[in-house]
């Protein structure tokens, strides 16, 4: 690996000022299990990695607030996946969060990381979308609140300016009856990152949002009003049409190794529909949502 | 400005301080400062999980924490699980189903089955396949190491493991008493 300059700075005054000190030269390090890979294979090469976990204001917990999940900036994946409140009211939270990598990942792993690190095929991407959630991000500048939605970019792009660190994530309780899954194709079982990563989220009133990812530079978020994506019953004719537009925006590169454009775009129809089945039925079961 | 950097960590329940250099791993500093070899290198991406150790109670690829990062912190690693000469229920359970064929991927395997065991006392063999996933076995000895833990887990003396900061060491014998290279489980 190459040297750099290792700081770890004891507040979020300190890491701002490190940040703002060195620019672009620096780089936040988190849970580390992208970034370290990357200082290894040289993809990134700072002269300065900031460790964030010694800040006082860290907050590595799940919190109930005002009508709103707060999940902690360095929450790792682990204690995501195994929250109580996730698993009743974010399902398709938890089930991103638990196929992150393997269970040494998933110790390490922060959410925050996940999005800053901004992959197209970054597995709670689309859980996030689908419910809504917004980005408290900080600066020397402030604090400001970012939707998911704007927050993607590209690939490894996101709306945060330099200097600023994500330190919490929140997402809105559900006002009434929702059911959800994440859903993805990946090339085995187990260990991998995926080929189509998907959410999809119906209201009691079968409004849906889908939310699909690793079919493009950033995952996109779609909604149906109609009642058609969350109705089984529907006409296999309406309901293709209906897909043809909300998949629209999939436009996967022929440059990956893991699957091929046509086989993604068949596989995103496949799990979108999927999804939207098993969320109703989550849904008019009362299930965990 | 990268200079070496002080740190303290309790290894296998002996407190250790050393200088290590930023952009080295925990893994480094494990293998070529303490000489504790049994953590092996691997592929360095977090996929094999040949490098697992437990880390403040947690498995973690040790490829991938920067070895400053464990400052402060408490660290398991293979050999600290037999104590006093005495393999753990789960490195006997592993001899007694020969999960070992070339042996490389073992001690990653015995941590991340440690860390599954802490807190899943008694699981059913999805639960064994899951924890296990990051562990790769280039043998293919994945029926006897999955039986291994199975078994292991049956055993009382195994259940009785548990990983949070070591608390499970501290009523132990000191493994520190005993030197590192007698204790290793092969």
């Amino acid at each position: 690996m190459r040297p750099f300059a290792y700081e770890r700075p004891a507040s979020l005054a300190e890491a701002f000022a490190v940040l703002d000190a060195h620019g672009t030269a620096a780089v936040a390090l988190a849970g580390g299990t992208d970034l370290i890979i990357r200082l290894r294979d040289g993809t990134v090469r700072p002269d300065v990695v900031v460790d964030l976990k010694a800040i006082a204001e860290r907050d590595d917990g799940l919190h109930e607030r005002d009508g709103r999940l707060v999940i902690g900036g360095w929450a790792v994946m682990t204690d995501i996946a195994a929250d109580p409140l996730v698993r009743r009211e974010f399902t398709a939270l938890g089930e991103a969060a638990q196929v992150v990598g393997s269970a040494q990942i998933r110790n390490r792993a922060t959410l925050a990381g996940n999005i800053c690190n901004a992959s197209p095929a970054a597995d709670t991407a689309p859980a996030l979308l689908v419910y809504g959630a917004e980005v408290v991000a900080m600066g020397s500048g402030g604090t400001r609140r970012i939707p998911i939605d704007d927050f993607f970019i590209g690939p490894g792009r996101t709306a945060l300016a330099p200097g600023e660190l994500v330190t919490a994530i929140e997402l809105p309780l559900p006002e009434g009856r929702r059911g959800a899954v994440h859903l993805r194709r990946t090339r085995r079982r187990g260990h991998d990152l995926a080929s189509v990563t998907l959410a999809c989220a119906v209201m009691d009133d079968g409004h849906a949002r889908l939310a699909y990812g690793s079919v493009g530079p950033r995952p996109l978020l779609v909604t149906d009003d109609t009642g058609v994506l969350a109705d089984a019953t529907a006409s296999a004719e309406a309901r293709a049409r209906l897909l043809d537009r909300l998949l629209a925006g999939a436009s996967p590169s022929a440059r990956s190794m893991r699957a091929s454009p046509a086989y993604r775009l068949a596989m995103l129809r496949v799990l979108a529909v999927r999804a939207a089945d098993i969320a109703a039925r989550r849904v008019a079961g009362g299930a965990a949502a | 400005m990268t200079g070496l950097i002080p740190i303290r960590v309790s290894v296998n329940g002996r407190p250790r301080e050393l200088a290590v250099a930023a952009h080295h791993t925990l893994l480094d500093a494990l293998r070529d400062d303490l000489g504790l070899t049994g953590t092996k290198e691997c592929c360095l991406v977090g996929e094999c999980g040949a490098c697992t150790v437990i880390l403040n109670g947690r498995s973690v690829d040790s490829c991938l924490v920067l070895a400053a990062e464990a400052d402060g912190g408490t660290v398991l690693t293979v050999e600290g699980l037999a104590a006093q000469g005495r393999l753990s229920a789960l490195q006997q359970a592993f001899l007694d189903t020969g999960a070992a064929q070339c042996g490389f991927c073992i001690p990653g395997q015995l941590l991340a089955a440690h860390a599954l065991l802490g807190l899943t006392p008694h699981p059913d063999r999805a639960q064994v396949e899951e924890g296990l996933a990051g562990n790769l076995c280039r043998c293919a000895g994945y029926e006897q190491i999955i039986e291994a833990v199975l078994r292991a887990a049956g055993a009382p003396a195994a259940t009785a493991a548990r990983v949070e900061d070591g608390a499970g060491q501290r009523s132990r014998p000191d493994p520190a008493a005993t030197p590192d290279a007698t204790v290793a489980p092969q």
